[in-house]
């Protein structure tokens, strides 16, 4: 059957989990999980979008965010534009808004936006009718991936008083503020862990716990997500190099010895090899780096749904 | 001859410390004096019964963007909202493009002002060749072409040496030397306010440490030479602190601050609205709370507008884009009135010392009061008109304002330029 509960929904964007309530987050992934497990084989084309049109504004590079979001949409029905100004539009001195309404004058119903500027989303929010959603803005939110994370730990672990450690940069990460927003409101403990210069000292005030010990941690978390090291942050003096970094915070095998053995291991992707996790410890039995992509295309269509695809009344 | 007689107002002259209900009588372009004086007949009376009569307020903050970036603002629409504001008197700051770095240059903002016939303007000059911290500036040229104090405006000499220099040279002609404070160094790339918010935004943060630095360094070097320093826009704690202590030491050290920063926070920030994109950032509450008892223990001796016009589309960008700044001179008196005479932080006599005897003294001006024989610019002002904010009204040419929408108390009622009304309140 291609019919799907109704669940109350009250938002036009989806611009970050730290707007969402623990119930709304909830509904998110029980609707996701509707296009996973439910009988209804999820390569089956449904419907409940057709006629929408979906435009993907990309104005930082992306290939799985992207890729996963125009699948999502078309399996659902929908239209799917691309739109990715190679500092084409926005060079010539048109500004964000105006490039934005144009596309929107082109009858969109939603837009799927990235941006390097944090906020870029919700200014857009403010200027179109179509509904918006954050594809990942500067180093603010990431809320789908943030939920897929969230979606990934929940098939196998409740989250209520589940310990998760994030590693890493988490200074300059979108997916860590999604992360901790969502995993705090649905009852997880949160522990963020790396070097001061990548850790920002305030951020306990979003109630994390904060760490600069990897080992000292790894034996009190179910899960771990190693977020993304960016190179050119060594360039800009946050850490002496990879190779240090990579001794005192990259997961190997040796390293995972002290860990619980049923650690649950995620990386939002794409990961450095070598450097963040030894290619043993990504392939291992640990690892769900590849059942994060798989969920992504799940939790992509709940919120497309939710957002434009849920009959009226 | 013309006389204007301005009957029963408040009269307020901190330079005189002045502060009685009384008749003020102009005589063509100047004060004649305050009092009865019978034996006179007024060929125009203003009643300013339940208004504050007070000299023309002094802005020594102000950015007109003329030449270059007329897009922006012009020396005629700059002064003209100076005047809506109730500001006789601006300084203007020396980053045009190009900047006023030489006589000339200081000498078209006067003639571009008296052509405009509004506010008076008052250049400010370089410390430094275009701005850009190697040699000095012919200062000693800029002061024949009528420059009254000395900066780079927002790019603050990063060179303690020069900066030494500069306060040594500018005080062979008692100028002072306006630093914005900023350590470059520690705000490159930075958006706002480095602190929770910041964090929680995952935006680029300009600590607090990087503006007390910058006073520190200042203070130190104005203790050494001699010279006469003033800290532009003060937006910390810190600073406040810092200011104090030298003042105490008898450092010849003057300060001001700016609106936004006793009033907004980097909070406004998470509406992700540019006009809240200043430099200084939006600080904290506790900064806001050391700031106003910085004004009343008079740590603080001015406050300015610190316009910064920006124009609209240049504004809507990103907020990583979007240039920093915010208009302020039609906003300045009521958001100062709300803010520190409605919950009592002030006196009257205080603010508008802040407003005109200090900024006067600090730029060393003729100007800011009433004593017979000043040049006749008075603001007359409605201390009880509460009204609302709105930017789409404003004379500037810009409109990027952070307290659009603002209910506030206090309007200026009407404003007289060397003895002549150019503004009156309707109604």
């Amino acid at each position: 059957m291609l019919t799907l509960p109704r669940v109350s929904w009250q938002h036009r964007h989806l611009l970050g989990l730290e707007d969402l309530s623990a119930a709304e987050l909830t509904a998110v992934l029980d609707m996701a999980e509707h296009f996973t497990h439910d009988a209804d084989p999820p390569r089956k084309k449904r419907n409940h979008l057709a006629g929408k049109v979906i435009v993907n504004l990309f104005f930082e590079p992306s290939t799985r965010t992207r890729m996963s979001f125009g699948l999502a949409a078309r399996r659902l029905g929908a239209d799917v534009l691309d739109f990715s100004p190679s500092g084409s539009s926005t060079s010539k001195g048109e500004t964000f808004i105006d490039t934005a309404k144009n596309i929107e004058a082109m009858g969109i119903d939603l837009v799927v936006v990235r941006h390097s500027a944090t906020g870029a989303p919700h200014l857009l929010s403010q200027h179109l009718k179509a509904s918006v959603v954050n594809a990942g803005d500067g180093a603010h939110e990431h809320p789908t991936q943030g939920l897929l994370d969230i979606f990934t730990i929940r098939q196998t672990r409740r989250l209520e008083g589940l310990t998760v450690g994030l590693v890493g940069d988490i200074a300059h990460s979108r997916v860590a503020r999604s992360n901790i927003h969502g995993l705090t409101k649905l009852g997880a403990k949160v522990i963020v862990c790396g070097p001061p210069t990548l850790v920002p000292a305030r951020i306990a005030e979003l109630g994390v716990e904060v760490s600069h010990d990897l080992d000292a941690i790894l034996p009190r978390c179910d899960v771990i997500n190693m977020l993304r090291i960016q190179f050119e942050r060594q360039r800009s003096g946050l850490f002496p190099s990879i190779t240090e970094y990579a001794r005192l915070f990259g997961l190997n095998t040796e390293r995972l010895k002290v860990a619980r053995p049923d650690l649950l291991l995620l990386a939002p992707g794409p990961i450095n090899r070598g450097v963040e996790i030894t290619p043993d410890v990504a392939d291992g039995p640990h690892s769900a780096i590849l059942r994060q992509v798989t969920n992504g295309l799940a939790v992509r269509m709940a919120v497309l749904y939710l957002l434009c695809g849920q009959p009226e009344g | 001859m013309t006389i204007l007689y301005i009957t029963n107002g408040r009269i307020i002259d901190p330079a005189q410390n002045l502060d009685i209900v009384g008749d003020l009588w102009i005589r063509d372009a100047l004060i004649l004096g305050i009092g009865p004086r019978p034996e006179l007949c007024a060929d125009r009376t203003i009643d300013a019964r339940g208004l504050i009569v007070c000299p023309g307020l002094i802005d020594m903050n102000v950015r007109l963007c003329e030449p270059g970036r007329d897009e922006d603002e012009t020396i005629a629409t700059g002064s003209a909202a100076a005047l809506r504001g109730g500001i006789t008197s601006v300084a203007c700051m020396p980053n045009t493009e190009p900047p006023i770095d030489h006589q000339a240059a200081a000498e078209f903002v006067y003639l571009q002002a008296e052509r405009a016939g509004n506010a008076s303007v008052f250049p400010i000059g370089c410390i430094t060749k275009g701005r850009k911290g190697a040699e000095l500036a012919e200062i000693g040229g800029l002061v024949d072409g009528g420059a009254v104090a000395f900066t780079d405006a927002d790019a603050p000499v990063a060179s303690a040496e020069i900066m030494r220099r500069a306060l040594e040279y500018c005080r062979m002609f008692d100028k002072p030397v306006l630093s914005h404070a900023e350590e470059t160094e520690l705000t490159r790339g930075g958006i706002m306010h480095e602190g929770g918010e910041s964090m929680r935004l995952g935006l680029r943060g300009m600590p607090a440490t990087a503006e007390e630095v910058m006073v520190n360094r200042d203070i130190e070097l104005a203790r050494l030479t001699g010279g006469r320093l003033h800290i532009l826009h003060v937006s910390t704690a810190g600073s406040v602190h810092l200011i104090r202590r030298a003042k105490e030491r008898g450092v010849r050290v003057t300060a001001e601050t700016c609106p936004p920063y006793f009033t907004l926070t980097e909070k406004k920030l998470r509406s992700f609205d540019s006009n809240f994109k200043l430099n200084p950032p939006l600080r904290t509450d506790d900064d806001i709370r050391a700031i106003i008892t910085g004004l009343a223990n008079g740590t603080l001796d001015a406050i300015s507008s610190g316009h910064n016009p920006q124009a609209h589309e240049k504004k809507l960008r990103e907020l990583d884009q979007a240039p920093f700044g915010a208009v302020g001179l039609e906003t300045l008196l009521p958001v100062a009135i709300t803010m520190l005479i409605q919950p009592g932080h002030l006196t009257w006599p205080r603010l508008i010392e802040k407003l005109t005897r200090s900024p006067a003294t600090i730029l060393g001006i003729d100007r800011g009061t009433l004593k017979p024989g000043a040049d006749a610019d008075v603001t007359i002002i409605d201390p009880a008109a509460y009204w609302t904010i709105d930017a789409t009204k404003f004379t500037s040419k810009s409109r990027n304002s952070p307290f659009d929408g603002m209910h506030v108390r206090g309007r200026v009622h009407t404003v007289i330029l060397g003895g002549e009304v150019k503004q009156q309140a309707q109604g």
